[in-house]
């Protein structure tokens, strides 16, 4: 489905600098079970975030008052495991808008993309620099900007190129999804599958 | 111009190349479930779009189902929910559908292969990670988000950028109870869960060649859980006579022809891989996890590592240790198992209760545990009561369960209770993946195994 086109984002950020967050934390399997992309965010980090009484835990970052923003800073492969585009709704769905970590699971940065969240991948040294901003100030705010490819602390002027294929930031930059380009093709595909030996 | 395996089946699938961006990728096969598939059909509803090679993609349910029972309406309101929709939209689209109480029905990476479905030089996708599975016969298969399958329901097509290539050897004699999951687990183990990631992995060496496609399938299988995307293993007589006469496989003339044009899908002589890796088999032992990720992983004889000889975060680390109650130096021999998972995408083929029968034969279930035996397809199921399997671990103490992913990712009612800890032959030990709270320990048949019969984590080398 086609989402709202980003360009410019200027957020505050939560901080998770944990590793190898996997998809089941993202959001865990027995909140797979809806036939519609709904009400995905509720469940985001669920059994970090709640209790099994369904109380908050205090502890964990989503909690904490201090700390909000459409900009959620991750550790080193962020996003393994599971194949659940779930993951990525839940991270959309509550409000994120970009994820930012010194590396990525293949899939979920591809989930992302595909549902418009931008995953700014950074260098290990710009990732621990985002954490110190934040943590010396919740209020810190990041800049990221996808014509420039630049994601930019703003109370520092620290900043970092990320990498992005020119294909999906033209997407993203329009709100167009892959479905569009792929219905743009339809004969050329027909003929090449009219090739195929099987 | 030597090419590999890997560029020969891609290349050959690309309708277009976009300058600075992905390739427009063909998908030959396609597998939807009932937890990926309800948005994509959504999705498709609401652009007003058909399926345009229906014929092309196969649906079953497994994800979300019951594993006892399977004959009675399934009581949780959601599950039935879904599967309804997977039913629904594969009729009104014209799509294969086997579901709960089909004959056929079954985990989708057990069914595919087993009905010729898969097959070498094919692109096959699903909603699902573990699709790298179909990988054993020489197919580029990957798991894909929802909204790609969308795409290729609509289109047969994805929007892909063409991974770099690994090519990992492990050439050697593998010692006693040293199975294709420990092989696995075992280069998991040395790549870390990331290690792999932005390649697409061909295993090569004796050992592979070696292996049945049971075996092959679940060291594919396991290819996401060092980051790949996928990994793949080429062809041959083993492949094709695992093939033949399968229900959906070519016959005759056109069989003939499909296995001159696979023998030519292998690596050349000469051709280059980004990333180029040699395990020796004599290296590997019957493995376990210790952690909350694939790649904590061991000998089972060694004991757990300390942070610093790990590489990456020491508080990742012992939060991980913390969450499974376990020390650095502490032995895995002797801890104390209250749950035995055998099946999965993994380790749910005949194979595997073989393996697993092989130790239990004239044995006792441990009265602390609690075993869940769950076979990969009603086919498996037939083959279990057929070898006389099903007899050898009734008399030990153990029942069998009815197909599906079960305890794997726990959506249905199979879940480890909270603090319990579980020898499983399934692919992810991540906090609360079998249960919320569950503790799990992945390892081969053999060594759950040995878990179920004595009650604590056992080398299995000692009861073979």
């Amino acid at each position: 489905m086609a989402y709202d086109k980003f360009n410019i984002l200027k957020s505050t950020a939560v901080p998770l600098p944990l590793e190898n967050v996997d998809t089941d934390q993202i959001i865990p399997a027995r909140f797979l079970k809806a036939t519609e992309r709904k009400g995905f965010g509720d469940n985001l980090f669920r059994d970090w975030r709640y209790n099994v009484d369904n109380t908050p835990k205090e502890s964990f970052v989503l909690n904490n008052p201090i700390y909000s923003g459409k900009i959620l800073v991750g550790g080193k492969n962020f996003g393994s495991g599971s194949s659940r585009e779930h993951a990525a709704w839940a991270v959309y769905d509550y409000g994120f808008r970009c994820v930012v970590s010194s590396f990525f699971a293949d899939i979920f940065r591809n989930n992302c993309l595909n549902v418009g969240v931008l995953p700014v991948q950074v260098s290990a040294e710009f990732s621990e620099k985002i954490f110190s901003a934040i943590y010396d100030n919740s209020n810190t705010e990041i800049e990221v900007n996808l014509e420039k490819q630049t994601i930019t602390i703003l109370s520092t002027g620290e900043q970092d190129t990320f990498d992005i294929n020119s294909y999906k930031k033209d997407n993203m930059l329009n709100g167009f999804d892959d479905i569009d380009y792929l219905q743009s093709m339809k004969g050329e595909i027909e003929t090449f599958a009219n090739d195929l030996m099987l | 111009m030597s090419n590999t395996l890997f560029d020969k089946v891609w290349d050959s699938h690309v309708v277009r190349k976009i300058e600075g961006g992905p390739d427009v990728f063909f998908i030959d096969r396609h597998f939807i479930h009932e937890v990926t598939s309800p948005v994509a059909f959504l999705g498709l509803k609401s652009r007003g779009l058909k399926v345009l090679y229906p014929e092309r993609t196969f649906a079953t349910a497994d994800h979300n189902t019951p594993t006892l029972n399977q004959h009675l309406p399934v009581e949780d309101p959601l599950s039935a929910n879904q599967l309804k929709a997977l039913e629904d939209n594969s009729n009104e689209y014209g799509i294969s559908h086997w579901g709960l109480g089909h004959q056929k029905n079954g985990i989708v990476h057990v069914v595919g292969p087993e009905n010729g479905i898969t097959f070498p030089g094919a692109t096959i996708v699903c909603g699902d990670s573990h699709t790298s599975t179909h990988g054993a016969f020489g197919a580029i298969a990957f798991g894909i988000g929802t909204s790609e399958v969308e795409m290729v329901l609509s289109t047969q097509c994805i929007m892909q950028p063409k991974p770099k290539k690994m090519r990992i050897n492990v050439n050697g004699q593998l010692g006693k109870g040293v199975t294709p999951k420990d092989v696995a687990l075992y280069i998991i183990s040395k790549l870390s869960t990331s290690g792999a990631t932005g390649y697409f992995v061909e295993y090569a060496g004796d050992v592979f060649e070696n292996m049945t496609m049971e075996g092959r399938m679940t060291v594919c299988n396991l290819s996401i859980e060092m980051g790949a995307r996928g990994g793949m293993i080429a062809p041959d007589e083993t492949t094709f006579t695992y093939l033949k006469d399968k229900p959906l496989s070519l016959k005759g003339a056109e069989w003939d022809k499909a296995v001159a044009h696979w023998k030519t899908l292998k690596t050349d002589a000469g051709a280059t891989f980004d990333k180029e890796l040699n395990f020796s088999a004599s290296d590997i032992e019957p493995m376990i996890t210790y952690g909350t990720n694939p790649g904590m992983g061991m000998g089972i004889s060694n004991n757990i590592p300390n942070a610093e000889a790990v590489e990456g975060g020491v508080a990742t680390y012992k939060k991980s240790l913390e969450y499974m109650g376990y020390s650095e130096n502490d032995s895995m021999i002797g801890k104390k198992i209250d749950y035995v998972f055998l099946g999965s995408c993994t380790n749910g083929r005949i194979e595997d209760f073989r393996a697993f029968a092989s130790i239990v034969k004239g044995k006792k279930k441990a009265d602390n545990v609690t075993a869940w035996l769950v076979p990969g397809s009603h086919e498996v199921e037939a083959l279990i009561k057929e070898e006389g399997i099903l007899d050898i671990i009734h008399e030990a103490g153990f029942t069998l369960r009815q197909p599906g992913c079960s305890a794997c990712l726990a959506m249905n009612d199979d879940k480890i209770p909270a603090g319990k800890y579980a020898v499983s032959t399934s692919n992810r030990n991540f906090e609360g993946r079998q249960g919320p709270g569950s503790r799990t320990l992945l390892a081969s048949p053999l060594v759950a195994a040995a878990a179920a019969v004595t009650g604590v984590v056992t080398d299995p080398r000692e009861l073979l």
